[in-house]
């Protein structure tokens, strides 16, 4: 097979004025996913210059939501975007060392480009369905590659920002930055490609956004959860998984609350004597999905106050997990003064599910999932 | 005015680009794995993706009747991607015994009904140009 040129692609369609209506809406999506990304990395943190808000109780459930379904729509866009410049990897080489070193830098921010926008979707999409073929931690290589890739998407703008101001002020048809090989009909106009993409978007999202939008459950028969659960709320990580199963379940389980050497114990019995509260609120799990449940239980403050805590302090949640990066979780003042963050003991009228984290478990509003901590055994106020 | 705004941009562009690359290397990352999904992501696109479109565009010239064209192309926008999305769900890599919960649909019941709507959608609509071509 020869290698093409960039001339053995005559399609009209392969023209800047298709990429740059696509690359439009596909900078939009990566700077959603950039923005709602950095909110819930923040979220994440152990250390929290910036108090994280706790309301509104839904806020996380819609930016992790947004970060999902902007992710899966840039799939389609990105595919439909190289295609239309794919005949500009064949390009010749400029010629003359100054244009080369130019050409040449220009390549290697492209690939820079490409190779960190197919990580992130494809290890995003991988995470959204709890698949790692990898061995490096997923968090933080996202994490890391995120700026990668919006700092070489704003490098790819500013270089290409007369081609695209021109290219959307003028009318889809136009050729003023067409290839001079790009002449030949396509099978489909350029509005039809363009809306054959926005249909393509539209279809990924309705396919998989039922995960976390519960009216689209029945439509989106490739999302990650159908949301049917214990309780009606799904689960993400099991007591067998996390090796819990006989210490949560144990006769002698106690909760211990801590504020220095003051400390309280607790059956689930004195726990259920306890002034009770009931408060509607998500799980919303880094990967995308979330579910309502209404929650009963102590609240946190509450407890706190058993011991005497002072108002304004973290306080460390720590569960029978006896290994594992959330073992431990820090439950930041915002949250721990909120009315609305309970030791959670019930969800939806039955007793919580030991997969839900029986005997009890912080549940707070505005957090990711991940450290809504389960099997809680210790509540101390940080130091 | 906007060679400034270029440069500023540009300018960002490549420090927040740094900064990621600082984070990267500065955090214990396992690099070789990392740069092999990199590089992997991109010869992927290029080198398979990209062909296997081209052949496929190809083929779909030569051998389908002019009606069914645009419409098949349509479709292949369509569930091309959507399938690609689907890899993780069809494969069930992540799925555990010990959690009914997570990823609990027939994803390849539901794959194939939408892959049996697009191809419907495409025959009908390839009827309805062959028909309107007659008149």
């Amino acid at each position: 097979m020869r290698i093409p040129s960039d001339a053995s692609f005559g399609s009209r369609l392969r023209s800047a004025a298709v990429t740059a209506r696509v690359g439009l809406w596909l900078g939009i999506c990566f700077g959603v996913c950039f923005a709602t990304g950095l909110v819930s990395h923040y979220a994440q943190n152990a250390a929290h210059p910036v108090p994280f808000p706790a309301s509104p109780a839904w806020g996380y459930r819609v930016t992790q939501g947004l970060h999902v379904v902007t992710g899966t729509a840039a799939v389609p866009l990105l595919l439909v975007k190289l295609w239309t410049v794919y005949p500009l990897l064949f390009r010749p080489p400029e010629r003359g060392w100054r244009r080369l070193g130019v050409d040449l830098a220009e390549r290697a921010s492209i690939a820079v480009l490409v190779a960190a926008a197919v990580f992130q979707l494809a290890t995003g999409l991988a995470n959204s369905a709890q698949w790692y073929p990898w061995a490096f931690s997923f968090r933080s290589t996202h994490y890391a590659i995120a700026w990668v890739a919006v700092g070489a998407l704003l490098l790819h703008v500013a270089v290409k920002l007369p081609v695209i101001r021109g290219a959307l002020r003028a009318d889809v048809d136009a050729t003023a930055y067409d290839r001079p090989a790009a002449t030949a009909d396509g099978v489909l106009s350029r509005r039809g490609l363009l809306r054959a993409t926005w249909l393509s978007a539209g279809v990924a999202v309705l396919a998989t956004a039922g995960s976390t939008v519960p009216w689209l459950r029945q439509v989106s028969v490739l999302g990650v959860r159908s949301g049917d659960g214990p309780a009606g709320v799904p689960i993400n990580k099991s007591a067998a998984a996390a090796g819990v199963t006989a210490s949560a379940t144990a006769d002698d389980y106690l909760l211990t609350v801590a504020d220095g050497d003051r400390s309280r114990t607790f059956t689930r019995a004195d726990l259920l004597a306890l002034p009770q509260a009931s408060c509607t609120l998500p799980i919303a799990c880094v990967e995308g999905w979330s579910a309502s449940g209404v929650w009963t239980g102590v609240r946190v403050r509450d407890l706190l106050d058993l011991v005497g805590a002072p108002s304004g302090a973290d306080v460390v949640v720590t569960s029978l997990q006896e290994s594992g990066p959330y073992r431990t979780t820090r439950l930041h003042a915002s949250f721990v003064e909120d009315d609305r963050t309970l030791l959670a003991l019930s969800l939806a009228g039955e007793p919580l599910a030991l997969d839900h984290g029986y005997p009890a478990r912080i549940i707070a509003p505005n957090r990711p999932g991940v450290l809504q901590t389960k099997w809680v055994s210790r509540l101390e106020v940080a130091a | 005015m906007t060679g400034a705004v270029r440069t500023a941009l540009g300018a960002l562009g490549l420090l927040l680009a740094a900064y990621g690359g600082w984070l990267l290397l500065s955090r214990g990352h396992d690099l070789l794995g990392v740069a092999t999904w990199l590089v992997a992501g991109v010869l992927l696109h290029d080198a398979v993706l990209a062909v296997v479109t081209v052949a496929l565009g190809g083929l779909a010239v030569r051998l389908a009747p002019v009606a069914l064209r645009a419409p098949l192309v349509v479709g292949f926008v369509v569930l091309g991607p959507l399938t690609l999305l689907a890899v993780p769900v069809l494969g069930r890599f992540g799925a555990r015994a010990d959690n009914p919960t997570l990823l609990d649909r027939d994803y390849t019941t539901g794959w194939l009904v939408l892959a049996g709507l697009t191809a419907l959608a495409v025959a009908v609509a390839a009827l309805v140009r062959s028909r309107s071509a007659r008149r």
